[in-house]
């Protein structure tokens, strides 16, 4: 203030004060931006972690006998998880061709034959509810329905649990890949005498198949890692199985049997399969978020 | 071709052009004009063969009972997501009946757990449950907001895609997969460094007695808060998106600093679906499983230390269902999976309703 | 060859909005018909109920007779039944983008089941020579997208696609609106051309253009026809002083 030729009247009460709270407010903007900066490589960092772990622990022990062996007997080394792999594969192929035609035929019905009804917005938010049910319960449900009845595990179980699961993902990404496309061309196909039935099929679905592809396979992901609602349904089994009503072995399944047993050279093994679980969902994920870009332009054109 | 209306029409058109007297364009003159009300014949020719299109067309039916059948069975797919959660609702009951009839409501109050009596209680598990997703929510909530503030208001447009795709590939790994990592990784790190340095340092508060073998309340708390910040974080960012630009400059043309412009422009608005968000994070962090299994230490425990062994409603179902033995002890756990059931749907309705309430309008995600 | 349409006691409604009151109205076979009127009026609710498109909005109702011929379209048939045999060109065109130009054409036939290659082949380039659009396109029917082309030569697809059904009646709702004056002028010379062998009726906001390829004119105001006439007499002596405040431009 005294460099301030004589005569200029001095600041007042009310500029000093707003100096003061300005400088407060510009470092509280600073400090927050910094905090959020923080947050997100706090985030991002066990992802990494994670990710690095798995390829330093699990990398080493992806061999051919990985992926051709069952698992070796307690105490003993090597073997494989060759049957978990493709007890996997089997319980989400059973829980694909139960689930998927479902999810996408509650979609249609929700976008094509409910738009504006209650009872679609309360089967919607049914969906939605049910997204969030935890999978043990889903899993303990079969075990109560299918298990008990045929007094005995069975892959066809574990297929039902990840089917239900599957459902109500399939039905709300279906629904929304619809709407996506323009009721012109709906009215198009309408206004040529095409009976509904049809413009739904080889117009709606047609037109947004890519993203309907893509939510199919979102939901395929999400439940090929799942563990719990797999616990009592398909139980997991050692050896090699591939009927359907009886125990079969599963990726998931065996990663969780591994890492809680005493055994060192079962951890190797948990970790390479985890590494192995992992790789093909993220390449799901991956392949999802391109064909969503594609899809996109394809309805938009 | 002439595109003015006064133009005269080209021969083709108008044989008999002629010029008009009003502003209006030359007019064809048909050879005859139909009055209104004075019906015509139909076709000009009523015996000439009709084109194989128009036969093939008139002979095919109204389609009326495939687009019925159709629309039936759109219905009953749809249908079946009512029928799901109302199968699993009376299933639970029915399997839950021998304990339901035996404690009826005080199963939810009583401490006790000894199987090899039948005396049963979920309290344990309750205070379990209760204390690993308030644990959860603490620590991820602050990081989840300050990652969608990043990614929707300070991140450069070129960084926006790939760390979000970052975030959404946390939530893509399985349960299973975060629990190996926290049993080799976290349990040793709480065990060695991280136990021991909280309890030098906050040991005075009483939450860090005992011993500490990394299993427990904290590590299960930490991997879960992992677990659920992708959820409230790309919630929060859809509803952080969902507030109009215009509240934004409203209150930056105010003159206030960016931090406040947030504050006061975007997550006053939507503090409502900030809630709604935090608690499908909770609702996630209720029921998840797997990765709480392996850390927690699955014993039936109430007390203050966080480094104790503990059960949840989850990870007791999940460690204890298959030595189950005897009809009472598996009704115990079905009952157990029945509130959590319930609970998870309450949450997730309250959840849901308060995200609908503020994203109205804006595209919703699929989670 | 075009039928004629009777309409006796037509009224409309979008809700409890009475958009369509007491329409009486013939319209002649192989004659192209204009409506027209200002925004909002109820013109193209009026055809909508002549293919049944009007119903397909959930809100929507009508009362009333419509007759093709003989015909009683909403008692004596099927929705699906009427649309074959009325064919209608929207506002905008709406080709089907999964489809090639080849498939849009003859998705009227396709799409109801008529497999018949060599009389598909010749109807695509039957429908495709009526539209003007033949020669642009020939080489590439079935590489092409129907949505890769410009506006002009999709509304004329969709032209194609309409009559390669071969309907009786071609109902167009400002088909030109959304073109170029090129393509607009084109259009109009096919519609002078395709009234030969349909019915035609056209809705247009603008007057020069129901001047240019109409014979007779329908004017409507707020959901009523106020007066149907030659089109020579309505845009040079309109009987109703309504109709002639539109057509000198005082309002609409």
């Amino acid at each position: 203030m005294s460099t301030q030729p004589i005569g200029t009247p001095r600041p007042s009460l009310q500029t000093q004060i707003s100096r003061a709270s300005t400088i407060r407010r510009t470092a509280t903007n600073y400090i927050v931006a910094g905090l959020a900066i923080l947050a997100t490589i706090v985030v991002i960092a066990p992802l990494v972690a994670i990710l690095a772990y798995l390829l330093f622990k699990g990398a080493s022990s992806l061999n051919l006998a990985f992926f051709t062996h069952i698992p070796a007997p307690v105490g003993e080394d090597g073997g494989g998880m060759a049957n978990s792999i493709v007890g996997s594969a089997i319980i989400l192929v059973l829980a694909s061709l139960m689930g998927i035609p479902i999810g996408i035929a509650a979609g249609v019905y929700l976008a094509e034959f409910g738009r504006g009804k209650a009872l679609a917005t309360a089967i919607r938010f049914t969906a939605d509810v049910l997204n969030g049910v935890p999978s043990i319960v889903m899993g303990i449900a079969i075990y109560s329905l299918i298990v008990i009845q045929q007094k005995h595990f069975s892959a066809f179980a574990g297929g039902v649990a990840l089917a239900i699961m599957m459902v109500p993902t399939i039905t709300r990404t279906t629904e929304e890949m619809l709407a996506t496309v323009p009721h012109a061309i709906r009215e198009a196909a309408l206004g040529l005498g095409v009976p509904k039935w049809r413009t739904v099929i080889s117009v709606s679905l047609r037109t947004a198949s890519p993203g309907i592809i893509t939510g199919c396979m979102l939901a395929f992901a999400r439940v090929a890692g799942e563990t719990a609602p797999l616990l009592f349904t398909a139980l997991g089994n050692q050896f090699w199985s591939l009927k359907l009503n009886e125990p079969i072995a599963a990726l998931p399944l065996q990663i969780y049997a591994y890492a809680i047993s005493p055994y060192d050279e079962q951890h190797r093994l948990a970790w390479a399969g985890a590494l192995v679980l992992i790789l093909l969902i993220m390449v799901s994920v991956t392949l999802v978020r391109i064909f969503a870009n594609r899809g996109q332009l394809k309805g938009a054109s | 071709m002439s595109l003015t209306p006064t133009s005269p029409m080209t021969d083709e058109r108008n044989p008999q052009s002629t010029e008009s007297t009003s502003v209006l364009p030359t007019l064809p003159r048909p050879p005859q004009v139909s009055l209104p009300g004075a019906p015509d014949s139909g076709s000009t020719d009523p015996v000439a063969p009709l084109s194989p299109i128009r036969a093939y067309l008139n002979a095919r039916g109204s389609g009326r009972i495939a687009d019925n059948t159709f629309q039936a069975v759109m219905l009953l797919c749809a249908l079946s997501i009512f029928l799901i959660v109302i199968f699993i609702f009376f299933i639970l009951i029915s399997r839950s009946k021998l304990t339901l009839a035996a404690f009826a409501f005080k199963f939810f109050t009583r401490e006790a757990w000894d199987p090899v009596s039948g005396d049963f209680g979920a309290l344990p598990f309750i205070f379990g449950t209760l204390a690993t997703s308030s644990l959860a929510l603490l620590m991820a909530v602050p990081l989840a907001l300050g990652v969608a503030i990043f990614l929707t208001e300070l991140c450069p447009q070129k960084l926006r895609a790939p760390i979000s795709f970052l975030t959404e590939l946390l939530a893509a790994i399985p349960s299973v997969v975060y629990g190996l990592w926290a049993v080799f990784v976290l349990v040793p790190i709480m065990r060695d460094q991280l136990g021991p340095f909280l309890y030098k340092t906050l040991g005075w508060t009483g939450f860090f007695e005992g011993s500490n073998f990394g299993v427990g309340l904290l590590t299960a708390g930490i991997i879960l808060a992992i677990m659920i910040l992708p959820i409230i974080s790309s919630l929060t960012r859809d509803i952080m998106n969902a507030v109009p630009n215009s509240q934004r400059e409203a209150v930056l043309a105010l003159g206030a600093t960016r931090w406040e412009m947030i504050r006061i422009g975007v997550l006053r608005n939507s503090r409502i679906g900030i809630v709604g968000a935090v608690m499908l994070g909770l609702g996630r962090a209720l029921g998840e499983t797997m990765a709480v299994t392996m850390v927690i230490g699955n014993h039936p425990n109430i007390g203050k230390s966080l480094f104790a062994p503990a059960n949840t409603l989850a990870s007791v179902i999940a460690g204890e269902f298959s030595e189950a033995t005897g009809d009472l002890y598996l009704s115990a756990l079905i009952e157990i999976g029945l509130a959590l059931f319930l609970v998870t749907i309450v949450v997730n309705t309250i959840a849901r309703l308060m995200v609908w309430a503020v994203t109205r309008g804006a595209p919703a995600r699929a989670h | 060859m075009g039928v004629g349409i009777q309409v006796e006691n037509l009224n409309a409604w979008y809700g409890t909005n009475h958009t369509l009151q007491d329409i009486n109205l013939h319209i002649p076979a192989n004659h192209a018909t204009a409506l027209i009127g200002p925004s909002g009026c109820g013109k193209s609710t009026f055809v909508r109920c002549l293919n049944r498109m009007h119903e397909t909005n959930p809100i929507a109702r009508a009362t009333g007779v419509v007759k093709m011929g003989d015909l009683d379209i909403y008692k004596d048939a099927s929705p699906v039944e009427i649309r074959r045999r009325v064919g209608m060109v929207f506002q905008r065109p709406n080709p089907f983008p999964t489809m090639s130009i080849y498939d849009n054409v003859i998705s009227g036939l396709k799409l109801n089941g008529f497999r018949n290659r060599r009389i598909l082949d010749e109807t695509v380039e039957r429908s495709l020579k009526s539209a003007a659009l033949w020669e642009e396109v020939k080489d590439d029917l079935k590489k092409k997208s129907g949505a890769s082309l410009s506006g002009g030569q999709q509304q004329r697809m969709c032209i194609a696609r309409a009559i390669a059904v071969d309907p009786e009646v071609l109902l167009m709702d400002e088909p030109a609106s959304a073109l170029d004056p090129v393509s607009t002028s084109k259009i109009e010379d096919l519609i002078f051309q395709l009234k030969t062998q349909y019915t035609i009726v056209i809705v247009t906001h603008n007057m020069q253009q129901a001047a240019r390829v109409a014979e007779n004119t329908g004017f409507f105001l707020n959901g009523k026809m106020v007066e149907f006439d030659s089109t020579h007499k309505i845009f040079t002596n309109p009987s109703d002083k309504r109709t002639e405040d539109y057509i000198t431009g005082r309002f609409g």
